[in-house]
């Protein structure tokens, strides 16, 4: 018997979770001699108040939402994937050579191409990981740790020698044509008439990562394959007693997983900066961790924490932006999410449990 | 390439190996009582902010050292909380405590110092010198032990020979004694350890308080001894290579000392690309010998070149059967 009801275990664990980090986060703001009331007002404000913010919130959110999902399949099958950053790494190399490498006539078809890519680039980036995990035993966690180094020492490799324009000191890529640029929000809405700001940077993209949420609930509860994931990852040996190939399974939830962590390439290297650069990432592949654990790797809660954390993102650069919060405080904040809703979750569990049971004695 | 050149790169070696040796150390603690910590980055990270600025503000790096130590333990009684004493994922609060402490020290050094999130810089006693061995300048002059005598033996911070000093006894303490048996009964088999009337999270929790100390060394010497100050993320991924080096060696000490010696041979050729194209006649590319650490650790790890078996009971909490 469940000691708790479904909806306290999905709504009154994550909000207290989050509150904790909030409470916190707080703590820390006052500590360094800044008011935490006028800090979130600012934050407001600036993710949120206008177009412009929103624009960078969604922006930022669509990142999340790839790498969180990313996380999330993962999670499902009992792997903790820590390569989202890498995956997307990899992911932008795809986007940067199906951009540069084909003469689109479209962007949409640039688009199709470039997501495949990204994708393909990506899952390629966890099939090793994966493979050693399935058939060697190597731990998951530690080989994508070591894999998000050697990805970024690859890709430095790959700039600075190869892929960087003649002439040009900058290890980047050259800008991709004028036809593999996507439509920005902007260009998007205002055929319907909303006027939404120019110069920010969400894209269609976050209707592709829409998309992507939908898709990951179909496989996950609507799908065989989705039962055998969950499955799998609730009791290899039940599953295996099941006739699930343990093999199978951690392959593919892996090649997912790092496809939807490529995706992200589409938005930050194809949608925004429309070339490829170092650190085009920006450890979005580490909040995908984050934003999993508080959506509690189901699709409509990474939505709802991308958002959150697209928010803090935006939010954050305004902080350090007008006063004299560094940026860092929403790692600290992230820090605090993982902490709260992942590692010390059983501190916040238990006694929601405890008194449930207390409740259910009453009535009974 | 000449001798002098060898004895500049292997006494280069020592210095970068050196934080890598006692975050493995650390490492080895942690994991050998079943608790897997890749929180080692933050840890170390924490250390390193909390020796500079303790350091920096009292004039005293022995101050320093000590605040650094406890900032460590602070992370490191975090992670025992969340993974002892709550049961939670020990992966998950590992993550934690990274970004913890790569958030909080900028922030902290922000509010302190104003400088962009770096401490002032270290000098005189708010550093650790190097010390000079007795009879170094007088053997000096000695053909070819002379220069390995006196460039490199002699000549680092306390806290180089220190690390050193740590493998010894650390195997001491691991294989000779009764705490350290106890140690590694508890990440193989905890149950049993409970069944003989001695407690599973006592231990667990003096093997994490153990972590802590050593990488609160560990950072110290970042920014005490190696550099003289704290720059953000100045850990640079040292705790995830030695981490690595804790596989390759297969949770061994003696071992330890060799991979972490072996990947600070590759961290001092990284900044001797001329050394590499006198040796070999190739241009190795810096950030491609920066990656060969991790590169090792996934061949070792995926059991090609002898297979690396970490302690069974690892990653895993202790429940008491009721």
């Amino acid at each position: 018997m469940e000691v708790m009801p479904k909806w306290a275990e999905v709504t009154l664990v994550p909000l207290i979770s989050l509150l904790l980090a909030a409470i916190l986060s707080a703590l820390v703001i006052l500590a360094i001699g800044e008011d935490p009331i006028a800090a979130v007002n600012l934050m407001v404000t600036g993710a949120l108040g206008s177009t412009y913010g929103w624009g960078y919130t969604l922006y930022y959110a669509t990142n999340f939402l790839f790498t969180g999902l990313a996380v999330s399949v993962a999670f499902h099958a009992g792997l903790f994937n820590i390569g989202g950053e890498g995956q997307a790494m990899l992911g932008g190399l795809g986007v940067a050579l199906a951009c540069l490498l084909i003469p689109w006539p479209h962007w949409t078809l640039a688009l199709l191409g470039a997501a495949g890519a990204a994708a393909l680039f990506g899952a390629a980036w966890a099939a090793i990981p994966a493979f050693l995990q399935a058939k060697r035993g190597s731990h998951i966690v530690i080989t994508t740790i070591m894999f998000n180094f050697i990805g970024a020492a690859v890709l430095n490799y790959v700039l600075v020698n190869l892929m960087r324009p003649a002439g040009s000191m900058d290890p980047a890529t050259a800008r991709f044509p004028e036809t593999t640029h996507l439509p920005t929000l902007h260009d998007i809405l205002a055929p319907i008439g909303i006027n939404f700001s120019k110069s920010a940077p969400a894209n269609v993209t976050f209707l592709i990562a829409l998309l992507a949420c939908v898709l990951v609930w179909f496989l996950l509860w609507r799908t065989w394959l989705g039962y055998e994931i969950r499955s799998y990852g609730k009791s290899e040996p039940a599953a295996k007693y099941g006739g699930i190939s343990p093999t199978a399974i951690t392959m593919i939830a892996m090649l997912i997983s790092g496809g939807l962590a490529g995706l992200m390439a589409i938005n930050n290297v194809m949608g925004e900066a429309e070339r490829l650069v170092l650190n085009a990432v920006e450890g979005a592949g580490f909040i995908g961790i984050a934003v999993a654990l508080m959506g509690r790797s189901h699709p409509f809660g990474v939505l709802l924490a991308a958002i959150l954390f697209g928010f803090l993102y935006q939010g954050g650069a305004e902080l350090a932006l007008w006063t004299s919060i560094p940026r860092e405080l929403i790692v600290v904040i992230q820090a605090l999410v993982i902490l709260f809703t992942g590692a010390l979750d059983n501190m916040v569990r238990m006694p929601l449990e405890r008194l449930f049971l207390m409740m259910r004695r009453r009535n009974a | 390439m000449d001798f002098l050149t060898l004895i500049q790169l292997l006494d280069s070696t020592v210095r970068l190996a050196t934080p890598l040796l006692l975050a493995c150390l650390a490492g080895l603690f942690s994991e050998r009582a079943g608790i897997f910590d890749i929180g080692l980055e933050g840890k170390m990270l924490a250390a390193a902010f909390f020796s500079a600025a303790i350091a920096a503000l009292t004039g005293s790096v022995w101050i320093g050292l000590l605040a650094g130590i406890t900032a460590s333990m602070l992370f490191s009684l975090l992670h025992g909380l969340a993974s002892i004493t709550f049961r939670g994922n020990q992966l998950i609060s590992g993550v934690a405590i990274n970004f913890l402490a790569a958030g909080l020290t900028v922030l902290i050094a922000q509010d302190w110092f104003s400088q962009g999130g770096r401490t002032p810089s270290l000098m005189g006693g708010a550093r650790f010198e190097p010390i000079t061995l007795p009879f170094a300048e007088a053997f000096g002059s000695v053909p070819f032990i002379g220069p390995i005598y006196q460039e490199l033996i002699s000549g680092h911070s306390i806290l180089v020979y220190l690390a050193f000093a740590m493998v010894p006894l650390t195997w001491w303490i691991l294989f000779r004694t009764r705490f350290g048996l106890r140690l590694r009964a508890v990440g193989e088999n905890p149950a049993a350890v409970d069944t003989a009337g001695v407690s599973v999270v006592g231990l667990r929790y003096a093997a994490v308080m153990i972590c802590g100390v050593l990488c609160g060394i560990a950072g110290a010497y970042l920014s005490t001894a190696l550099q003289a100050g704290f720059v953000k993320d100045m850990s640079a991924g040292r705790g995830f290579i030695a981490l690595a080096a804790l596989i390759f060696a297969k949770w061994r000490p003696w071992y330890a000392l060799y991979a972490t010696l072996l990947f600070g041979l590759f961290g001092a050729l990284e900044t001797r690309p001329d050394v590499i194209e006198a040796l070999f006649g190739i241009k190795v590319q810096g950030a491609l010998l920066g990656a060969l650490p991790y590169v090792m650790t996934v061949i070792i790890l995926a059991g090609f070149v002898g297979k690396a078996i970490p302690p069974r009971a690892g990653g895993e909490p202790y429940v008491k059967e009721r």
